[in-house]
């Protein structure tokens, strides 16, 4: 996939985060100007035992000031609805399966724009964030510690290299 | 006395013309007397053949009808040798029997048995007995009882098999049936004659529940063949299985002599068997122990140490485990082969484990020493405590097995009490966190942390935080003791793992909360019992 005029770049811990074991675990990957929509970066979190968290990059419109979530939509199509994702066992049989492309959610906007999370990388999904669903607001609110992040898809993801872009 | 009266005289007749000895013809003579068996085998041969001899003598006396020709040719070519001392009425006198029974044991006695295979002759022997006694003793095991197990060939069972079919039809003529149950067991007869000369070497008594197990596997490959014949006739005994090296195993041949026809048995195999060339050999003579189990707690002071050994892709990413620790001393002074180590629960590498500590139990397998005062154990207790300022065992002591039933009932069912060191971004007063000192049994719901989610299926868990108690440190850290419901997720109850436990610390306090440090205050379960240091 040819990326934008932005490479993708690994940050390590740091940032404004918070200190302690959960920095610990995770590296992060961008992914800047996601389907070629400037700007509309997507951050991942990688988890030491491979578990990926998506989530949006601070530069991400949704992110910024003044921008109020009215909906959030997880049926991305007539027959796919990212709420009925369920896997069950140790192997998570039933997952639903990701390119890097596949859409996750559809966000529109009190202003009218609407805008497409994408998984960015290859993988199974294993679990939607429905938190969001009631309360979109969490979504924007501390953006910039982990832990409580935006919104969140999770990731095993099957071609691992699929992080480098 | 002699073991064998009237009634058995065709039996033991037929059965040592055909190659068997003493001992086989007293289990299909349905002898019980253990004594019977353990005479020495030369004195059983020879007063075998007398009461044959005599029994014979007897019958031409008396001109009895029932007399066997193939026996009483036998008896003729033996009386040339006696001719001279013949009386008058034909009737030898008693010292030329003497004669008779050696040349009647040169003719037919057989070299080896062909039911047992030499199992109850020369296996019984004080020869063998000490031979085995030499190995027992070379190993250095400590025990106080022993228990002694015997492999035998599977073809075994084929020739006691074809021999009771014999025995029966030889019955059948005098109108008396023979079940296979009333045949004597060759490895009971076994036991009877072994044990007692095996207690006599080794010194201690024979005990069913002992221990300490010596075990011989006895192998005859010049008969292995024996068995084949039972595939073809009862094919579906014998299915292959991935384990087992012969389909011919013990349990699928008893299987098809149980279904096998008698017509379909005495077609492909011969009802007097044949009487092998060689005896069986001993191929292995092994003594194992019966595991220990030693059991205590352990205190964990070190937040780089993982509870079982970390090996990822064959390489080790922290040096050394809790387990190790306490293993390996314990692996020395009991001589074990190996250990399992298993514990009522287990903490995270960076956890510490204070307080009285968390019980385990350790599994050693097959361990040479097993006596160990109460003395010696506490010892055993010091010298891993110095050896190590990472953990600290206590109430080291000797277990049963039934003990790691209570060590994971403990896991399961007892609650645990931790200290967490939390951290929140924004600032705190003591009266923000004074609200959770009075939440009472508060229930939580948890999704599968995601740290371990790799590996656990995604699963709802609810659970309980029955008392907590706060202690404030600064504006953005304070000290939280929680008691728990076994099974909570700690970490992820303060820091709420991306929202997927709720309630969590955070959002109780409004704010994000993350956690810095955890120990384990306390496991509340009451095993092992607590010694007086």
């Amino acid at each position: 996939m040819t990326g934008g005029s932005r490479a993708c770049w690994r940050v390590g811990a740091g940032m404004a985060a918070a200190p302690g074991v959960t920095e610990r675990y995770f590296t992060r990957w961008y992914k800047p100007d996601v389907k070629g929509n400037l700007c509309e970066d997507h951050c991942i979190l990688q988890h030491s035992n491979r578990i990926c968290v998506i989530t949006l990059a601070e530069a991400h419109p949704l992110l910024q000031n003044g921008k109020t979530i009215k909906n959030i939509n997880y049926q991305i199509s007539a027959n796919c609805s990212r709420l009925q994702n369920k896997v069950s066992g140790k192997s998570k049989r039933g997952a639903q399966f990701l390119t890097e492309l596949a859409p996750l959610c559809r966000i529109s906007c009190s202003d009218g724009e609407e805008y497409t999370i994408y998984s960015c990388i290859r993988g199974r999904l294993m679990e939607v964030n429905e938190n969001i669903l009631d309360n979109p607001t969490i979504l924007q609110e501390k953006v910039r510690i982990l832990l409580t992040l935006s919104l969140f898809l999770i990731f095993i993801p099957v071609l691992y290299h699929g992080l480098i872009f | 006395m002699f073991a064998l009266t009237e009634k058995n005289r065709s039996i033991a007749q037929l059965l040592l013309n055909t190659g068997t000895c003493p001992r086989c013809v007293f289990r299909f003579c349905c002898v019980g007397l253990q004594a019977s068996y353990r005479h020495p085998y030369k004195d059983l041969l020879r007063e075998l053949h007398e009461f044959l001899e005599y029994n014979k003598e007897k019958e031409d006396k008396f001109c009895c009808e029932i007399a066997d020709p193939p026996c009483k040719r036998i008896r003729l070519e033996n009386m040339g040798e006696g001719a001279e001392d013949l009386n008058q009425n034909g009737a030898l006198q008693q010292t030329p029997v003497a004669d008779d029974v050696n040349v009647a044991m040169e003719n037919s006695t057989p070299k080896v048995c062909n039911v047992c295979l030499g199992i109850l002759q020369e296996f019984c022997e004080i020869d063998f007995v000490q031979k085995v006694c030499q190995k027992v003793n070379s190993a250095e095991y400590q025990f106080t009882s022993f228990v002694f197990s015997v492999s035998l060939p599977p073809q075994l069972s084929v020739r006691e098999h074809a021999a009771w079919l014999l025995v029966k039809e030889e019955m059948g003529k005098q109108g008396l049936s023979l079940a296979k149950e009333d045949v004597v067991q060759l490895k009971e007869t076994y036991k009877w004659i072994i044990h007692p000369l095996f207690s006599e070497e080794l010194g201690v008594p024979a005990d069913g529940k002992s221990l300490f197990e010596v075990s011989v596997v006895f192998a005859h490959p010049e008969t292995d063949e024996d068995c084949h014949f039972l595939a073809t006739v009862c094919p579906d005994c014998f299915k292959p299985a991935k384990n087992k090296q012969s389909v011919f195993t013990r349990m699928a041949i008893i299987k098809a002599l149980d279904k096998i026809k008698e017509e379909d048995f005495r077609k492909h195999f011969p009802c007097s068997p044949s009487s092998p060339k060689n005896i069986c050999a001993a191929l292995e003579i092994q003594c194992t122990n019966g595991a220990i189990f030693v059991a205590g707690r352990y205190n964990k002071y070190s937040r780089n140490l993982p509870q079982t050994p970390w090996i990822i892709d064959g390489e080790r990413k922290l040096e050394s485990s809790v387990e190790e620790l306490i293993s390996e001393h314990l692996m020395t002074a009991f001589k074990a082969d190996s250990f399992n180590f298993s514990s009522s629960g287990r903490e995270d590498v960076d956890v510490r484990t204070l307080g009285r500590g968390r019980p385990f139990a350790i599994e050693l397998v097959n361990p040479h020493r097993i006596h160990f005062t109460a003395m010696e154990m506490k010892e055993l207790q010091q010298k891993i405590n110095n050896s190590s300022d990472k953990i600290k065992v206590r109430d080291l002591q000797l277990v049963t097995r039934e003990a790691i039933g209570h060590m994971k009932e403990g896991e399961e069912e007892k609650t645990k009490t931790y200290s967490a060191l939390i951290w929140t971004d924004k600032a705190i007063q003591k009266e923000d966190i004074a609200l959770l000192d009075d939440m009472k049994e508060l229930k939580i719901d948890q999704k599968t942390p995601l740290r371990v989610l790799h590996r656990r299926p995604l699963a709802v868990r609810s659970r309980v935080i029955h008392t907590m108690k706060s202690e404030y440190i600064d504006d953005h850290h304070f000290r939280l003791h929680l008691k728990t419901q076994a099974g909570t997720y700690i970490k992820e109850f303060v820091h709420g793992d991306f929202g997927r436990t709720k309630p969590n610390i955070g959002f109780l306090l409004k704010r994000t909360a993350d956690i810095l440090e955890l120990d384990v205050e306390s496991v509340d379960v009451d095993w092992p019992p607590t010694l007086n240091d």
